[in-house]
């Protein structure tokens, strides 16, 4: 698109209705948390409309590890990659939702360095929406990544016995620990100096965190000292949790697990992070 | 609040950044309805000093009130002050129209209001065409309107334009000079940063002089001016071997140190009265000492801060120092 800017740049007339317009002494009541978090989630909206192709590393990413784990451990583990996608599905699911959770931190770092966040915060408005609007528009992808990877399951052959409500109960659970968990990577935002260390620092903490869990093989065939740190690893939890809500087994205590985490997380590093996005300058 | 509640009133205001005392003890009294300049070259602390009364950055010690309200009273000072920052204060992604759209429902306009709101700032900013672009499309003088359009969707009490006209053409530099007269015609506080005394001269009714995070002069720009005296002349010779006498006898008649400069043909005199320049030139001429050009102009803001610290304001300590223009 060119430039144009000679014939707007002439329209401006300094006359009574100019006057009028810069003077508007209207003061709607200010809106609340849940307003101005779902403005600023709209944003989040506009602004993957305006620049689609930050939804390429969230889609290809979750397309990229389902096709290759199933086939790469498929026929190894479970004799046959149909049915290790009974089991590996749901996990694959957990696994890279959270794993594309580092995403945020790294948007929002890219986000702040571009400037307007100074408009946002110099505006009388609830200031933790500026942040959770983000992460309403992250949801959206991370629902998308969900879908795809649902998506290519059911096409690889993928056949979950817990039915539809089953599936959206386990998509809802990743997508709340997504949501709990992306606050951590805000708050290392907010500290780290680049975008890029941003993205260092959480793939350093997702990768193990991701892989030292159920996601791939049952835990019972690990060594015990393995076996002991899966048993606490939450994405353990949520592996399990969406497990056997996709195929309608007991949840046991994995999805009270996986909610008390959720909260914990939001509890310790919601504040944290909003501290950190006052004073940070 | 009543009538004669300042605008601003800021005691002892100190922001470090490492070692460097990026605000230094900043006392401000600004009364209501008027342009206030901080007029100083870059790193000077102009910046800091409204980042911190617009609540974006919390100072070390001191205090200060923003119409009455204290600024650990973050939301109550949001709710009468707008920031349109040097950079980027608005979202260049989204188009213009969105980005109104989306200031106007965080100030609580329902949204057939916030889209009539726009459309109302976009017309009166000259900007209807470029309504549907994303920002990022837009020239610099669109780009300013729409940054001033954005701290307006709700008039505030109090604005703060943060080097408003830098990197401006000439005409839109004179449009946004335009759209804050009107401001303050109806009614707003204007804080503005500049490193040009003629920006200042032009719009701001007060003017403090910030050096080093610290404020060194405050009055109007008349005073300021007859602080340094006026205007220096510079002379420029056709021929370099009469300076020694050109010097000479421009000395006599201003009664006042000329100095020579790297340029071999020219000479300045600071602080000469327009009248005493026309003498002196009109005896250049008498002599028979002929010059190719002169020039006698307000002080420039070189000139302000080499009479008010005795040292220009190309410190060797400031690498952020940019062009001071003349």
């Amino acid at each position: 698109m060119t430039m144009t800017p000679e014939a707007p740049i002439s329209a401006l007339v300094i006359d009574d209705a100019f006057r009028d317009t810069i003077t508007l002494r209207e003061r709607p009541p200010q809106p609340g948390p849940i307003a101005v978090s779902l403005t600023f989630g709209w944003r989040a909206l506009l602004k993957i409309k305006h620049v689609p192709e930050q939804l390429f590393d969230v889609t290809a990413f979750p397309i990229m590890t389902t096709l290759m784990f199933t086939y790469l451990f498929g026929g190894a583990l479970a004799g046959s990659t149909a049915e290790y996608l009974d089991f590996l599905l749901p996990g694959i699911l957990a696994q890279t939702i959270v794993l594309i959770t580092m995403y945020s931190g790294m948007g929002m770092r890219l986000d702040i360095e571009k400037g307007v966040f100074d408009r946002f915060r110099s505006t009388p408005v609830w200031q933790p929406g500026v942040l959770v609007g983000m992460l309403l528009g992250d949801l959206v992808r991370y629902l998308l990544a969900s879908t795809m990877v649902f998506g290519l399951g059911l096409i690889l052959g993928f056949r979950p016995d817990g039915g539809v409500l089953g599936v959206l109960a386990a998509i809802g659970l990743v997508l709340a620990f997504a949501f709990s968990l992306s606050w951590v990577w805000l708050l290392v935002g907010l500290y780290a100096r680049t975008a890029q260390s941003v993205m260092g620092i959480s793939m350093m903490v997702l990768f193990p965190l991701t892989f030292i869990s159920s996601v791939f093989v049952d835990p019972t065939t690990m060594p015990d000292p393995l076996e002991w740190a899966v048993d606490r690893n939450p994405i353990t939890f949520l592996a399990d949790g969406s497990r056997a809500l996709m195929q309608g087994d007991p949840v046991g205590n994995t999805v009270t697990v996986v909610l008390l985490s959720c909260i914990g997380l939001v509890a310790v590093f919601g504040p944290l992070t909003m501290r950190r996005f006052r004073t940070a300058s | 609040m009543d009538d004669t509640t300042p605008a601003i009133k800021a005691r002892g205001l100190v922001k470090h950044y490492g070692e460097t005392r990026a605000v230094d003890g900043v006392d401000l009294d600004i009364p209501r309805g008027i342009v206030f300049g901080l007029l100083g070259p870059n790193g000077a602390g102009k910046t800091t000093i409204i980042r911190m009364l617009a609540t974006l950055v919390t100072p070390d010690s001191g205090s200060a009130e923003v119409l009455g309200h204290d600024l650990r009273d973050g939301d109550a000072v949001r709710s009468v002050v707008s920031l349109t920052g040097q950079f980027a204060s608005v979202d260049e992604d989204l188009t213009g129209s969105e980005n109104l759209i989306l200031l106007c429902r965080l100030r609580g306009f329902a949204r057939a209001r916030a889209r009539e709101r726009s459309a109302q700032l976009l017309a009166a900013f000259g900007l209807e065409e470029a309504a549907a672009r994303q920002v990022k499309t837009y020239s610099g003088g669109m780009r300013r309107r729409i940054d001033i359009a954005a701290s307006i969707v709700v008039t505030p009490e109090v604005l703060f334009l943060d080097e408003p006209t830098t990197g401006l053409d000439p005409r839109s530099r004179n449009q946004v000079w335009s759209i804050i007269r009107a401001l303050v015609a109806a009614g707003t506080t204007v804080l503005l940063t500049t490193q040009y005394l003629d920006e200042a001269d032009q719009l701001a009714d007060q003017i403090a002089v910030i050096e080093h995070g610290k404020v060194i002069a405050l009055g109007t720009s008349g005073e300021l001016k007859a602080s340094v005296g006026s205007g220096s002349l510079t002379v420029r010779l056709v021929n370099a071997e009469d300076r020694p006498a050109a010097l000479e006898l421009l000395a006599r008649e201003l009664d006042i140190d000329v100095e020579t400069s790297t340029d071999p043909v020219a000479l300045v005199a600071r602080g000469v009265q327009p009248d005493a320049a026309a003498a002196a030139l009109g005896e250049l001429a008498r002599v028979g000492i002929a010059t190719s050009d002169f020039a006698h102009g307000q002080p420039s803001l070189d000139e302000v801060f080499l009479a008010l610290t005795g040292r220009p304001t190309s410190s060797s300590d400031d690498h952020s120092h940019a062009e001071v223009p003349a």
